[in-house]
């Protein structure tokens, strides 16, 4: 399969990228493309023009700060999964890019494509909204503006970036309490029928799923249970409150709303073990 | 059309490339290296399995374009004249393949596995090689290969 024709610029930083996005409202920005490439292969995606960003080296990078850790829109999951940094002081980050795809998808996807393409059935944008991530997004003339990932993700493959801006960095905190990233899969490579990400900090417990509706979504019932007192397994029970898991060739809505239910119960053992 | 150039197996090489072109076919239609197969084109079998700048990336998968300036290993860039790479050597002595179609993609998967893990479990192999389907052999021989081959390239310089 080939893609449908398109014009090609090779962004030298950031505002080359902004501009050529601005010139062109057909045009989509090429990380790695592991996304974007087989949706333009089976012609779901037909951008007149690839803005290609995969070349800025100053968009990789792992660097802690003061009570967070900033990461590089670009840099890779291989990256992620292998960062010391993230492996000492977010390691919910490393686990959860070191189960992507497989290790050739790692090699070349993205941390910054993959929460933009905001695929609710993706690992990282579930991981971000149970660590409360915050998006720094860029437009032209240096002026950014900060999202938090509770409201980035909009719909089904729709986040909150206009056109003409692009996601430079993802701010994840620094961990002291337990986690836990868990999916479930038939096959390897597979995406999650259903994922789990659960972070226990100072104050509360969060808990996000993945491939339970449009959206990756909190498991607002659980963290009430839990904030309430209630055990981490009868907390767990109430996973699939305000849920819309899909139901596909792996499995119905039904099974993904027990899924999440077993899941969530692994996920709070293990993170508040 | 666009210029590339890319590094092919340590040959500076070059082609005229409309931008869609993806990098498998380059390889494959340009530069006439035909031991890269291609699958099932949707980055889930690994039979296009290549290296770019040393790491394994599913070609399928890449725009040529991408590859601009970089370097690409392929299967026939890693026997060293009529001496076999140590992978493809213990493939062949341990029946690690049935019809061959996968075995370009494997071996060179288990290539960028192993310098990143030169000593891997059996587990760590089966999951190194989670990105690359075979339909004949059950992967038993191939793991087996890979084993064999981490332990020909540890006692090797």
């Amino acid at each position: 399969m080939i893609p449908a024709a398109f014009e090609y610029t090779r962004a030298e930083d950031v505002d080359h990228a902004l501009e050529a996005l601005s010139a062109d409202p057909g045009a989509k920005l090429l990380a790695g493309g592991h996304s974007l490439l087989p949706l333009m292969k089976l012609r779901f995606a037909r951008p007149s023009m690839l803005v290609d960003i995969g070349r800025l080296t100053e968009l990789s990078y792992v660097e802690r700060r003061d009570d967070h850790i900033t990461i590089g829109a670009l840099t890779r999951h291989h990256d992620l999964a292998n960062d010391p940094v993230l492996q000492r002081d977010c390691p919910i980050v490393a686990d959860a890019a070191s189960t992507i795809g497989d290790p050739q998808v790692r090699h070349v996807g993205t941390i910054g494509g993959s929460l933009a393409h905001a695929d609710p059935a993706s690992d990282l944008p579930a991981v971000m909204l149970a660590l409360e991530a915050t998006f720094v997004i860029r437009s032209a003339g240096g002026t950014e503006r900060l999202v938090p990932a509770g409201e980035f993700f909009k719909g089904l493959f729709t986040a909150d970036l206009e056109h003409t801006e692009i996601l430079t960095q993802v701010r994840v905190p620094v961990l002291s309490g337990g986690w836990s990233f868990i999916k479930f899969t038939r096959r390897a490579q597979d995406w999650a029928l259903v994922g789990v990400a659960a972070v226990a900090g100072p104050q509360a417990v969060s808990v996000a799923l993945a491939n339970m509706g449009q959206t990756p979504i909190r498991a607002r019932a659980v963290e009430a249970r839990l904030a309430a007192g209630d055990a981490p397994a009868i907390a767990a029970l109430q996973a699939d409150q305000d849920t819309a898991p899909p139901s596909d060739a792996f499995g119905d809505a039904g099974y993904r709303r027990e899924l999440a239910k077993v899941l969530v119960a692994r996920a709070l053992t293990e993170a508040l073990g | 059309m666009t210029r590339v150039a890319v590094t092919v197996n340590g040959e500076p090489r070059d082609a005229d490339v409309e931008p869609r072109t993806l990098l498998v076919y380059l390889i494959r239609d340009d530069f006439a290296l035909t031991g890269t197969n291609v699958g099932c084109d949707t980055s889930s079998c690994g039979s296009c399995t290549v290296l770019l700048d040393g790491e394994s990336v599913k070609s399928c998968t890449l725009l040529a374009l991408q590859a601009d300036g970089r370097s690409v290993t392929t299967i026939e860039g890693l026997a060293d004249g009529e001496s076999l790479h140590p992978l493809q050597d213990a493939f062949h002595r341990n029946h690690g393949l049935q019809c061959g179609f996968c075995t370009p993609g494997m071996i060179m998967a288990a290539v960028s596995f192993l310098r990143e893990n030169p000593s891997p479990t059996e587990e760590d192999i089966r999951e190194g090689l989670e990105g690359n389907l075979c339909r004949c052999t059950g992967y038993e021989n191939i793991v087996r290969s890979v084993a064999d081959a981490a332990g020909s390239l540890r006692s090797t310089p």
